[in-house]
């Protein structure tokens, strides 16, 4: 085999996927059942790059050539980049010797629209197929759907992957046809219906048969570019509840835009990537998800941002204090999870260890919740709380005041006159 | 007054010790392991001396009173080998037959705290290695790979790679600790290598087949290329994987 040459795709075709911020190879329970290889049932991620990412899969495009010319996309059609295309058994080889070595969970195998979106999805198919039936492979296998691929192609993705997803790239429709022309949303829209369905008939099978095929054990996931296009938070979060609820979708990821282009419809090379929103968002679609939250709790007409200084659990706190202070030995669990410095571990072993005996402010803190932040909401076993009568601005000012943010590069200081 | 039992570090030293604490009615205790200087003067000293009956006793007790997924988790804490004069497993055990009620939420209890912490320090030592074992093919097929892990967890991995790794022969090997586990296509074992100079550890694991490090440098040159410059984070970075472990991984060395 010509290494160098491997080499080099390899370079340029991991560098071209790196932008699809998901990783994650967990929520399959793919087992090893044939004394194969591998098995697909813990998210591990095996290392981290510099910027501080999961490494989890081999994520790479089979190939860069692209008939699009999408504003945002490195592997557009105008942008002037060197060209790469593995064959099949390139991405089989590199997947079990990766794999064997222990230095990943699986494939992440995504790729630009050679000819048509048919012809590219049936590639990759036909990876995943190999890997599942000449090797034996149980690892995590992730799919990227191409827009417009037909449903016999998207079954057949689903017999052999754990997760499949359509990136929704733009948080909505205008965005999308101002950035990506050749695009149609409804093309992303239709796969992910069939995908649902494929889903929930598949569950219903597994109820009869216990031996039914799996079907994308780890269900559909999507994506959408974050800062590119004018949508605020409002927007974004909506549309992503709307994929959860309506698409049963497992994940909905949000990557901050990494400029790449001197395109006039996009931010100037020389913008920074939007970290701190990214972040912030991500917290909101936890508490969406693990926290009981509304999304028209987080953001709604009157709150259409999220707050970039404090988190969005204690922004919702400090714009709600006439629930609080909540005396943290009887609150309800549901109520005890919407206290800001308080996460779902914390919540749960609050709400067994108070039955053994009350709980005061040693024991929480012992118990890991976040005390400068959750005093302010809270009673406990003790005499000691916060009695003085504060304002939501005075809290936030307070804990701002003695919390460092990893964001906050220039801590302000006060003028030294003298 | 307090009484010092010295045991032999095992997980069965400690159920002895827990039994004759109960058996001599022993109030105070401290427990070190063999060999090491209590450093007081008026306390009572007893060995314990390890035995499988005790212990089996002790430990169907407990069976009875918290989930045997509770007692797994002592057994993870004992792993963690931690020396603590006031032994968090023993104050553990002791506050499990103390009580009528099940204990293992009683997270207000020192004891019950400290295990929990300790156990999820272990936890996180053996998802690591599960994430930064890293094998290399050896000529005869088998991958081998070195550990220097913080706490003695490789009885906690041995399930999670034979399983996944069924059809390969390996062999994980902890340096610190000189033992390694070895997978022969059927059952793990517990083996020890030799590396003197003359001995065959070393002349197994010099020995890698030719693909090899080539699959290393296509492993390197990847982790570099899925690095994004503009958002470099080193702080975060060496969190996820800090300096330690840097050793053992191909894509940092």
């Amino acid at each position: 085999m010509d290494w160098d040459r491997i080499q080099e795709k390899l370079q340029i075709l991991a560098d071209a996927a790196k932008y699809d911020v998901s990783c994650a190879s967990s929520g399959s329970k793919r087992k090893n059942e044939n004394n194969g290889l591998g098995n697909a049932s813990n998210g591990i991620c095996h290392t981290y790059t510099e910027d501080g990412r999961c490494v989890s899969l081999l994520k790479i495009l089979l190939t860069n050539h692209c008939i699009f010319d999408c504003a945002y996309c490195v592997s557009r059609k105008s942008n002037d980049i060197k060209r790469a295309a593995f064959t099949v058994q390139e991405v089989v080889d590199l997947t079990i010797n990766f794999y064997r070595r222990n230095y990943i969970e699986g494939l992440f195998l995504s790729s630009g629209i050679f000819k048509d979106a048919d012809f590219t999805m049936e590639r990759l198919v036909r990876v995943a197929k190999k890997l599942r039936t000449e090797h034996n492979f149980n690892g995590y296998i992730h799919l990227k759907s191409i827009p417009g691929a037909s449903d016999e192609l998207m079954q057949e993705a689903g017999l052999y992957a754990d997760r499949l997803s359509v990136n929704l790239e733009m948080p909505t429709e205008e965005g999308l046809k101002l950035l990506a022309p050749d695009k149609n949303r409804q093309d992303m829209i239709k796969p992910m219906g069939y995908l649902k369905n494929q889903l929930i008939l598949h569950t219903e099978e597994k109820k009869l048969f216990k031996k039914a095929p799996m079907f994308a054990p780890a269900g559909q996931s999507t994506q959408m570019v974050i800062g590119a296009t004018p949508e605020n938070d409002h927007h974004i979060l909506f549309t992503a509840n709307h994929f959860y609820k309506s698409f049963n979708m497992k994940r909905v990821y949000y990557s901050g835009y990494v400029p790449i282009s001197n395109d006039k419809r996009l931010p100037g090379l020389n913008t920074a990537v939007p970290m701190v929103r990214e972040n912030r968002l991500y917290q909101a679609d936890w508490l969406m998800r693990f926290y009981g939250f509304k999304v028209n709790e987080i953001v709604n007409d009157s709150v259409p941002h999220l707050d970039l200084d404090i988190d969005p659990k204690l922004s919702w706190a400090i714009r709600n204090m006439q629930l609080f202070p909540v005396d943290i030995n009887k609150a309800d669990l549901q109520v005890i999870l919407r206290i800001p410095g308080i996460g779902v571990l914390s919540a749960q072993k609050i709400v067994k260890a108070r039955l053994f005996s009350k709980l005061n402010w040693e024991n929480l803190k012992q118990i890991g919740v976040a005390i400068n932040r959750a005093r302010y909401f809270i009673t406990c076993n003790s005499n000691a709380f916060e009695r003085r009568d504060l304002t939501g601005t005075n809290i936030k000012q307070f804990i701002l005041a003695e919390s460092q943010s990893k964001y906050l590069k220039n801590k302000p200081s006060q003028l030294s006159l003298f | 007054m307090i009484t010092t039992l010295f045991y032999d570090g095992s997980f069965e030293g400690i159920l002895t010790a827990v039994f004759e604490i109960y058996a001599r009615k022993l109030k105070h205790v401290k427990l070190l392991p063999n060999g090491t200087y209590s450093g007081a003067m008026f306390t009572d000293e007893l060995t314990i001396i390890t035995d499988d009956n005790r212990a089996r006793r002790v430990l169907q007790g407990l069976t009875r009173k918290i989930a045997s997924a509770g007692v797994q988790r002592l057994y993870a804490a004992h792993l963690a080998e931690i020396l603590e004069e006031d032994n968090p497993i023993v104050g553990y055990m002791r506050y499990v037959f103390d009580n009528d009620k099940n204990i293992e939420d009683d997270y207000g209890n020192r004891y019950v705290l400290r295990i929990s912490e300790i156990v999820r320090m272990v936890r996180r030592e053996k998802h690591r290695m599960e994430a930064f074992i890293r094998f290399k093919k050896l000529k005869d097929e088998t991958f081998y790979a070195t550990v220097d892990p913080d706490f003695n967890v490789l009885p906690l991995i041995l399930k999670h790679f034979r399983k996944r790794y069924a059809d390969q022969k390996w062999i994980i090997y902890d340096t610190r600790r000189a033992f390694g586990l070895y997978y022969d296509l059927h059952q793990v074992e517990y083996i020890t290598l030799d590396f003197s100079e003359e001995g065959v550890g070393k002349s197994i694991v010099s020995k890698y087949e030719s693909d090899e490090g080539i699959y290393q440098v296509l492993w390197k040159e990847y982790f570099k290329s899925v690095n994004i410059g503009s958002r470099k984070n080193n702080k975060l970075h060496l969190r996820h994987v800090p300096k330690r472990y840097w050793k053992n991984l191909t894509e940092k060395l």
